[in-house]
């Protein structure tokens, strides 16, 4: 009797894919390449960082080569998106300024991303006074507009791209923490955890192989949508003057020296302001379709 | 003890366990004063209804209770050591290595993003120090011994792949990996078909006598105790009622809870006309214990006596032990009457 059953077990088996893997992530990826805007974000945000790595090499100037004869000049074919109030060309830096914008958004949320996770995944997991105390200091946190956190943090710091990057990431820490925490204390109910507690698992074992493997999906969403955060706060910073110091061709900063001339030469914001929306649009779009994607309730 | 401090001859020895859940202003006992134990190589099941403290007498042992539960008094004694007077560090060590557990639900006790394999493993990695290569090969060993098949095969597969089964099997073989001494499974039965049921239970009897560990057996199921245990604990509201081998449980159970028990399974040999007998009322809510015997209020013998005052766990001279008022001479109610001869039936008809 057993031996009918297991034999029926092994031809069910056969017919499935032989590696499974990954099975989960080929699940997601198949739902992606449905969702047109997640797949146009992604290979926007895939062209931008192949910009940032090579771009800078076959650009026609120098981001910093001023030419004072040519100053504000409007789009032409020698400067394709016209030139700065230096005689700068627009297009150069706008290409320059690629892997800086990316840099701060992929740093800030790195950093912020791994500290709330941490402080998340202990809060959960542990409960009690670890988690009224770590998720009341959230708390706190959230309670000031990101961008105002970020922009206090950076005048204490003092005015850098590396503070920036530090400043955003403090703020994007409470989003992360917020997540995560929830998820792990669904997660920490289920019987296999304790399972593995009877097995004789360490805290420090249970959290880092066993809980966080099954929580990934929505770190990995919320990492896609806090760089978008994360670099929209970063040019905010630069255009008040906080973040990149000229001649940086950040383009936070580009757009805040374009403000002074929008009125003759509207171009010198106008395109870095256009970098900023495809970037945030990009990284907003692929967020939103991994979330989709994560999701066991949309269908395939 | 007279003999040495070390050596012992239960494997494991619950001395008036109490274990409770503390609300803001209210003690909930769950476990009251359990004792029992458990011979070397021996498997003692412990039965009772929903909420009758066998899942927590069970945590309690392994010390995996969580807040607000906590173990308030009494003594866990396990090959002679008392687990309760252990650190944390220790407990590891001796979870999953020396007692292990195996729970209910296949389906949820392993986690959906390991291989079988993998969480085989774990129990290697923590106890023994091996690495990934040896563990694997011992992880198969394991699959091999719990009687999946193709187990080189199995062993790369996830949770998903497999049948509820072939998952308790996986469980079996994950608590037994460390050779434990005792092995207390929670309801290792109840979420799988009546069938393969049968094939869990001849499993861990078959692994039980070769490797000759001790098994807490834990079910509401008297079949199952019937099948696999060599002597039972009745639990009613966190209190152990009776307490015997096996056989004379089933030859003559004693207490009136006992004794609804076995009426309420049905029989086949029986007339299947009747209505199905049943126990009266529902376990009461452990924030409103009755102050008397807790069964009085549901046992069609129970007297004023029974009501007022709660009666002791009695060893009887062939060392069965029983909690119930009618097996003592204090007793106020009819010296004759007969546990067996009073049968309540449903009103309803299935």
């Amino acid at each position: 009797m057993s031996q009918s059953t297991e034999h029926i077990e092994n031809t069910r088996t056969a017919i499935k894919p032989p590696n499974p893997r990954f099975k989960n992530w080929r699940l997601v990826y198949r739902k992606l390449k449905k969702n047109k805007s997640a797949m146009v974000g992604g290979f926007l945000i895939l062209f931008l960082i192949i910009v940032a790595i090579i771009g800078p090499y076959f650009t026609p100037y120098q981001p910093d080569t001023q030419d004072m004869l040519n100053k504000l000049q409007p789009p032409s074919g020698d400067n394709w998106l016209g030139t700065d109030n230096f005689g700068r060309d627009i297009f150069s830096r706008i290409i320059h300024g690629t892997n800086l914008t990316l840099i701060v958004g992929f740093f800030s949320v790195l950093l912020g991303g791994a500290v709330g996770v941490l402080i998340g995944i202990f809060a959960g997991y542990y409960g009690g006074r670890t988690d009224s105390i770590l998720m009341r200091l959230m708390d706190i946190l959230l309670a000031f507009p990101s961008i105002l956190l970020a922009l206090a943090i950076v005048t204490v710091l003092g005015g850098s791209l590396q503070n920036v990057i530090i400043a955003v990431a403090i703020s994007s820490v409470p989003v992360f923490a917020r997540i995560v925490r929830g998820s792990t204390l669904s997660v920490k109910k289920l019987e296999y955890i304790d399972a593995m507690r009877a097995l004789g698992a360490s805290d420090a074992r249970i959290i880092f192989k066993h809980i966080f493997p099954n929580i990934t999906s929505p770190i990995i969403v919320q990492a896609t949508l806090n760089i978008a955060t994360a670099i929209l706060s970063a040019s905010g910073l630069s255009f008040l003057g906080l973040g990149a110091q000229p001649p940086t061709p950040e383009w936070g900063a580009m757009l805040s020296d374009g403000r002074n001339y929008l009125y003759n030469a509207p171009h010198v914001a106008l395109f870095p302001g256009l970098a900023i929306v495809l970037v945030v649009l990009a990284f907003n779009m692929l967020g939103d379709g991994l979330r989709d994607a994560f999701d066991p309730k949309t269908k395939e | 003890m007279t003999s040495a401090p070390n050596s012992y001859e239960n494997i494991l020895e619950i001395k008036d366990l109490q274990t409770s859940f503390f609300t803001k202003d209210l003690e909930v006992k769950a476990v009251d004063g359990v004792s029992f134990a458990i011979p070397k190589g021996k498997i003692l099941g412990v039965v009772g209804e929903s909420g009758s403290g066998k899942s927590i007498t069970s945590l309690s042992i392994l010390r995996l209770l969580k807040e607000p539960g906590k173990i308030v008094g009494g003594e866990i004694k396990f090959k002679g050591e008392n687990l309760l007077d252990k650190s944390e560090a220790n407990m590891r060590k001796i979870r999953g290595n020396e007692i292990s557990m195996i729970f209910q639900e296949p389906m949820t006790s392993l986690n959906p993003t390991f291989t079988v394999g993998q969480q085989i493993s774990e129990a290697y990695k923590i106890h023994q120090g091996l690495n990934k290569k040896q563990a694997k090969q011992r992880s198969v060993e394991m699959l091999k011994l719990v009687g999946i098949p193709s187990p080189e095969k199995r062993v790369n597969q996830y949770p998903h792949e497999l049948s509820g089964g072939m998952r308790q099997r996986v469980m079996i073989a994950m608590a037994l990996a460390c050779n434990p001494e005792l092995l207390i499974a929670d309801e290792p039965t109840t979420a799988l078909d009546v069938t393969i049921q049968a094939q869990i239970l001849d499993l861990i009897k078959d692994l039980q006598e070769r490797l000759g560990m001790g098994v807490l057996l834990i079910t509401h199921d008297l079949g199952v105790v019937a099948e696999t245990c060599d002597y039972v604990a009745v639990m009613y509201c966190g209190k152990v009622v009776e307490y015997t081998d096996t056989k004379t449980l089933f030859k003559a159970p004693k207490h009136p809870y006992t004794v609804g028990l076995m009426k309420s399974i049905p029989q086949h040999d029986q007339d299947i006309e009747g209505d199905l007998a049943v126990i009266r009322g529902s376990v009461p809510s452990p924030a409103e214990m009755p102050k008397g015997c807790r069964f009085a209020p549901r046992c069609p013998f129970a007297t004023e006596m029974c009501r007022e005052k709660l009666p002791d766990l009695v060893t009887d001279e062939e060392g069965n032990q029983i909690r119930c008022w009618i097996y003592s001479d204090e007793w106020d109610g009819d010296p004759e009457v007969n546990v067996h001869a009073e049968t309540e039936r449903t009103t309803e008809s299935y």
